[in-house]
């Protein structure tokens, strides 16, 4: 039975993590994820859940225990936002690499410098090609229900890889909006028991995790994670459909909203894809035919799906929360040119709300608009910087 | 490379767990060493100090009693011959092959 609560998102991962009860958590904390790992600190302390908790003096020794805890067979998680990702980044690629299915929920916020601690992606960016599996949330009601999720994907036999679960630093970590809750004993039967099929405690069956593995080994276990990837995908989908079963919220690759009929069209991930409906159903009622395209899965990403999703729109913007400092635009309008690569879309990038920077309704009519000048045959540059001073 | 085919990425196992137990054994390490222990048994007490300290498990013993050098692994790191206690050392480093480096 689902139950309607009023939550901050970052009250509503900490309660996906108590309903989850892993058997670790080691962490520390960052604005704006304190709250995660306080609030679950205090579960541990009041015995709501049985997890070790593992207080830790940095991000990287938080990531270096859920490796070691992983390797023993425990269900780990851990939770970090922006600088803090960026010191695990060493250890986060070994979670990967060592195929342990940790569970980590990152608040999304702007790397330094200057100091900021507002909300962009420049932080999930930095992690997109460790090998991690990447999931955005639009809502604290995303945030909760892929948090959930997040434990099964990763544990799937054929993926064993970890899940990031990334949701808006403020916008969503701290704004209060109301969701459905599961019952707890209904995510504990969805989670399951965890099963590591070998660990480190297995004392009747030593093994050695993390050994060299040099010029004649290592090719083929990188050539392994992009197999567990393609499975990922599959288990995305699988475990997506089971939870919309149990829940009556399924989850995909990503959701269109007004899109079957949309002739311009922006896609993207996380908080803003809610202010972008209110700019969409602006719009239709003055007969501009805008459209959606939310993207839940960004690793691995969904290039074909998106491929036939889109094929019928002739003007795609592409939002993105982090610059790649390439000259080519950011991360999402790069893997969206690779996925629409041979066809005949137009496409344009707006670089957008960085370091927290607002972007309303108004700034999203406004890339609209120029989609649609675009579409019209006026010139447009490929990549724009939305509400950015000149 | 040796000629022996090596499993493929299909058969390994992933995130290069290794499931057999005590397999160092198979890594000849010897070839690492720099300077070699020599162990001269007349001034051995058979304390077993070096067995003890070895990271390679190289002291190789019989009774209880120091019996010689596993050349296939020591990586010549030393560690026997300073803390062998006995009065007169009873190992020694020597360069390899019997040369410093620098030596004419």
């Amino acid at each position: 039975m689902n139950k309607r609560v009023a939550l901050t998102g970052n009250e509503a991962v900490a309660k996906a993590m108590q309903q989850i009860n892993p058997d670790v958590v080691a962490a520390y904390p960052i604005t704006p994820q304190t709250e995660i790992v306080q609030i679950f600190s205090k579960y541990v302390a009041d015995g709501k859940v049985e997890t070790e908790f593992v207080t830790v003096e940095s991000e990287h020794s938080a990531m270096s225990a859920c490796i070691g805890s992983a390797a023993g067979g425990a269900r780990s998680m851990t939770a970090t936002s922006a600088n803090g990702l960026a010191l695990m980044w060493e250890v986060v690629y070994i979670a990967a690499s060592t195929r342990l299915p940790i569970v980590m929920p990152v608040v999304n916020r702007a790397l330094s410098a200057p100091i900021n601690i507002h909300c962009d992606h420049s932080d999930a960016m930095g992690a997109r090609d460790s090998g991690w599996i990447q999931l955005f949330s639009e809502n604290a009601q995303e945030a909760y229900d892929n948090a959930i999720q997040a434990v099964r994907i990763g544990e799937s036999k054929d993926v064993l890889l970890p899940v990031m679960v990334n949701l808006d630093g403020f916008i969503i970590s701290h704004a209060v909006e109301n969701l459905n809750i599961n019952d707890a004993e209904e995510v504990q039967k969805f989670v399951g028991e965890y099963k590591a099929e070998h660990h480190l405690l297995d004392k009747d069956n030593p093994i050695t995790v993390g050994p060299l593995d040099l010029q004649d080994y290592y090719f083929e276990h990188k050539r392994q994670q992009s197999e567990a990837m393609k499975y990922a995908k599959e288990a995305v989908k699988k475990i997506g459909k089971e939870y919309g079963e149990l829940t009556g919220r399924e989850y995909g690759y990503f959701t269109g909203y007004k899109l079957e009929d949309a002739e311009i069209v922006l896609i993207g991930m996380g908080s803003t894809m809610g202010t972008a409906q209110a700019a969409v159903d602006e719009l239709r009622e003055q007969g501009v035919k805008a459209g959606l395209l939310k993207l839940r899965m960004f690793r691995p990403f969904p290039a074909e799906e998106l491929a036939e999703a889109l094929a019928h729109v002739p003007v795609i913007g592409v939002l993105d929360r982090a610059e790649t400092f390439s000259t080519n635009g950011g991360p999402l309008f790069t893997d969206m040119h690779f996925a629409l690569y041979g066809q005949e879309h137009k496409l344009i990038d707006f670089i957008y709300g960085l370091g927290g920077r607002d972007t309303n309704v108004s700034h999203l009519k406004g890339m609209f608009e120029m989609l649609q000048k675009a579409k019209d045959g006026q010139p447009i540059d490929r990549i724009n910087y939305i509400g950015v001073r000149e | 490379m040796s000629k022996e085919q090596k499993p493929g990425w299909k058969t390994l196992t992933r995130g290069g767990l290794i499931l057999d137990a005590g397999n160092a054994d198979e890594y000849a390490t010897g070839g690492w060493r720099v300077k070699r222990p020599e162990w001269i048994p007349d001034n051995c007490i058979h304390c077993l100090f070096c067995w003890v300290y070895c990271p390679d498990s190289s002291i190789e013993t019989k009774d209880g009693k120091m019996t010689g050098i596993d050349y296939e692994h020591c990586k010549g790191c030393g560690i026997c011959a300073e803390v062998c206690p006995a009065k007169e050392k009873a190992i020694v480093m020597e360069p390899e092959g019997g040369k410093e480096d620098g030596d004419e």
